[in-house]
């Protein structure tokens, strides 16, 4: 694969300053609503704090790829005294969690570090997180030149397929086109 | 479709076990907005006036603000709605947190508790399913091992929990009803939680808060977002340290505590240590404080970080929120390192911090006094420290001596008898009151003590400074960016306060510049309490980021109803109002507006009377203080108007044949509520 220059959005997470407010779940909800804002709903966040306040433990996570199968990690890290699932930190939209999944259609999220035209100045989250627990960078990365990322729809349609077979999904289309 | 509510109320009947998803009259949120107001109507139309607090008649009301769950900064509270055994008149409390957001997700705005379980149960709301759950396993356990154990049991690490402990089973008078990170701990709701056989209510909510004007909406968040930005980089100069930025209190991050310490009384509101804080003090206290707190944390969407998880080496971590850390040191004239151990047991009991330290110094103070003796006491350790936990112990549990404490120091007082009446010297209406005895009487203070419906003064005061700045380039360096006042009037009251001479307490400020003052800080909080937006962002600090100039629009924007700045004081005006007509249905009239008996040293009561009449002519109500039927009338309360009438205590001849009118006192007679 032939190597190009690709401007890299990058967030690093300092869980040592998250107090859990969960601002980021809200902003992002909203910025993703549509009508844009109008509706604010955590569960749709594609960012997530793992949060057990007794325990100490404050954690975002930022949704990643969707994965159609869990895998077999179930190791426990222990962490400054803090005991951590290896789950906690995994960004996985995956069958074995409700997490990173839309509620009512269980489609799967993705960050997408608010992508809007024009560019915003760093994501929401970041704007919104008044504790500094995200921080933002844009760097210039050196990357293998390859398929662009599938569109949402894409990613949707093929989790569709993933849980109720091809030949099913194809029957619904060709039912929903034809009425 | 409704916009920042969710329309539907839940109304569970914990007698006969059942559970009804009720759609809610948008005409209720035009008049009374939401939270602490429909829960108010609520209350006046369905809850008899003789109803006791322990019966199956009394409601127990959660309810979000009319905001939450959107995205308006800070705006998280629960409202928590009763008759309160102790004060036998409305409590209301309110908890920050994440429980009220997580309701409205899951589709409701209200949980209106009626009847008695026979046995310990729990409510589990899961979007629409929502069950009544044995608790018989949660028996006796603490509020926050009770939150955990739920989450566990229903392997939901997301759902918020609000839990009693042992003193509200025990149904102790003050008991509070604990969330984890915050409470809502004044006037007994936890006790009437108890009494309906309910150990907790867990929530789990993932659906959508819609916004009518998303786009509106969301410029006025950033707005407040920048604002309390701008606020963290400039905090009020002149000021203690604990007023100069937004907030409640600052407790858990900020140490110096010269304030709090030397300004307010120790024991049962007994001792001021004007010497007491030193370096050697501020230095052990600050190696304490920080020893313990593992990390300062926020609730549901807002920047502020009021709270602390605090960890004390050998006991259960729990989460603490402003004061409470002082006030059991200072009750027991003790030091931080034990305010901080016993308040992890007094959490998981689920007491208040105000009431519970207050009532154990009086019942010290008794046993000093020979009132109450040893034999009172059977096995009470010697040390204060001792004293405290082993008093707390019997306090929840209702055993022994504990069962008269268990009613707080008024109804203690009175069933010991003996003198012990004197010692109960820091309450109103019954309930107990944050220890502070000064000297000279402050006008506004003196109003907002007396008639507060709250019963607690931090629910009503702020945003005019506590005090007059001494000099007149602060006073005018303070007032050149104050953009919250509603009226330009009030720069001028501040500007011409003094801190002696002739424009100082307790004449100034003026009768008629005090009622104003109250009006404007007691509305604030009204509004707050409807909507569901912290104190700690709005009512309570100076130049806070919520005001009466944009409150309008979030609502507006929000719900899709049209407020301006005059239908809204009208709302806050409307909702002040019925919970007054709500409390002299009961009983309350003017001689139970007092501050505790030896607040101020040097009292006025020509003057005392005078701000009292103003006031309740400027609130519409007559020289009794009870709503007239015009003012009534003219809030469009109507309902109320003709109930009043209908039981003769509006708008007939009074007992002395002649009609009262708007602030006039009437000659002579006094109406007690005290049964």
């Amino acid at each position: 694969m032939p190597k190009v220059m690709k401007k890299v959005k990058h967030i690093t997470i300092n869980a040592d300053l998250c107090n859990g407010c969960r601002a980021c779940e809200v902003i992002c909800s909203l910025w993703h609503a549509s009508p844009r804002y109008s509706s604010n709903n955590p569960a749709r966040s594609r960012i997530r704090i793992v949060r057990e306040p007794l325990r100490d433990i404050y954690l975002p996570v930022y949704a990643g790829e969707y994965t159609a199968a869990e895998c077999t990690g179930r190791d426990t890290y222990i962490i400054d005294g803090k005991k951590y699932d290896e789950c906690d930190f995994c960004r996985a939209s995956c069958p074995s969690r409700d997490l990173f999944k839309e509620p009512d259609s269980g489609l799967p999220l993705k960050c997408d570090m608010c992508e809007d035209d024009p560019a915003l100045e760093k994501p929401k989250c970041v704007e919104w997180c008044l504790a500094d627990a995200l921080i933002y960078e844009e760097r210039e990365e050196e990357v293998e030149e390859g398929e662009p990322n599938p569109p949402d729809i894409e990613v949707g349609v093929e989790s569709l397929i993933d849980k109720h077979g091809l030949q099913k999904v194809l029957d619904t289309i060709a039912r929903m086109t034809k009425s | 479709m409704r916009y920042a509510e969710t329309g539907f109320d839940l109304e569970v009947d914990l007698s006969r076990g059942s559970i009804d998803r009720v759609e809610t009259d948008p005409e209720m949120t035009k008049l009374h907005l939401g939270g602490l107001g429909t829960s108010a109507r609520i209350l006046w139309d369905r809850v008899p006036a003789d109803a006791e607090p322990f019966s199956d008649e009394n409601l127990l009301i959660f309810s979000t603000g009319l905001l939450c769950g959107t995205a308006a900064p800070g705006c998280n509270r629960t409202i928590v709605t009763t008759f309160s055994p102790q004060t036998r008149l409305m409590a209301y409390s309110m908890m920050g947190g994440f429980w009220a957001p997580e309701l409205k997700h899951a589709g409701y705005d209200k949980v209106i508790l009626r009847g008695r379980s026979p046995d310990l149960v729990y409510l589990w709301i899961n979007n629409d399913k929502v069950e009544i759950r044995d608790a018989s396993h949660l028996r006796g356990k603490g509020a926050i091992e009770t939150a955990e154990c739920l989450r566990q049991e229903l392997k939901e690490p997301n759902a918020q929990v609000a839990a009693i402990g042992l003193a509200g089973e025990n149904r102790v008078f003050y008991a509070s009803i604990e969330q984890g990170r915050s409470s809502a701990s004044r006037g007994g709701i936890g006790a009437v939680m108890g009494d309906k056989g309910l150990k907790a209510i867990v929530v789990r909510g993932t659906k959508d808060v819609n916004v009518a004007r998303p786009a509106e909406f969301m410029d006025l968040c950033k707005g407040v977002l920048d604002y309390i930005k701008f606020r963290e980089d400039h905090p009020i100069p002149g000021v203690p340290a604990i007023l100069a930025v937004l907030g409640s209190p600052q407790e858990m991050k900020i140490v110096d505590e010269e304030w709090h310490t030397t300004s307010f009384m120790w024991g049962n509101a007994r001792t001021r240590r004007r010497d007491f804080w030193t370096h050697e003090i501020e230095e052990k206290w600050r190696k304490t404080q920080e020893d313990v707190r593992t990390r300062l944390i926020s609730c549901y969407n807002c920047p502020m970080k009021c709270g602390a998880t605090i960890s004390v080496p050998g006991q259960p971590t729990y989460m603490m929120k402003c004061y409470s850390k002082l006030t059991y040191t200072m009750a027991a004239y003790s030091d931080l390192e034990f305010g901080f151990k016993i308040a992890q047991r007094a959490t998981e009991y689920g007491v208040d911090g105000f009431s519970t330290p207050q009532v154990m110094a009086f019942a010290l103070e008794l046993l000093e006094a020979g009132i109450l003796t040893d034999a009172d006491f059977p096995g009470m350790p010697a040390d204060v420290e001792g004293r405290f936990f082993w008093l707390l112990d019997r306090i929840v549990r209702r055993e022994g001596i504990g069962d008269l404490l268990a009613d707080g120091t008024y109804w203690a007082a009175k069933r010991i008898g003996k003198g012990a009446e004197k010692f109960d010297h820091n309450t109103i209406k019954k309930q107990e009151q944050l220890p502070l005895k000064l000297g000279m009487l402050n006008p506004v203070y003196y109003l907002m003590y007396s008639t507060g419906e709250k019963i607690n003064i931090t629910q009503i005061e702020g945003q005019f400074p506590q005090a007059p700045f001494p000099t007149m380039e602060e006073r005018e360096a303070f007032v050149k960016d104050w953009f919250q006042v509603p009226d330009d009037k009030f720069k001028q009251y501040l500007l011409d306060w003094e801190p002696r001479g002739e424009n100082s307490n307790p004449l100034y400020p003026s009768v008629q510049a005090s009622c104003d003052i109250v009006d404007w800080q007691e509305k604030m909080h009204y509004i707050d309490d409807a909507l569901g937006t912290c104190a700690g962002l709005s009512s309570f600090p100076l130049k806070p980021p919520y005001h009466i100039h944009n409150f309008p629009g979030f609502v507006s924007a929000g719900t899709g109803i049209d407020f301006d700045e005059a239908s809204l004081w009208k709302a806050a005006t409307r909702n002040r109002t019925l919970l007054r007509a709500i409390n002299v249905r009961r009983g309350m009239r003017r001689a139970d507006d007092k501050p505790p008996e030896d607040h101020w040293k040097k009292r006025f009561p020509d003057l005392e009377k005078k701000l009292l009449n103003e006031y309740y002519k400027m609130k519409g109500f007559d020289g009794n203080g009870i709503p007239t039927k015009e003012s009534l009338l003219d809030l469009e309360l109507d309902c109320v108007a003709e109930d009043l009438e209908q039981r003769g205590i509006i708008g007939q001849a009074n007992a002395a044949g002649q009609k009262t009118s708007a602030g006039e006192e009437p000659e002579g007679k006094e109406v007690l509520s005290h049964a």
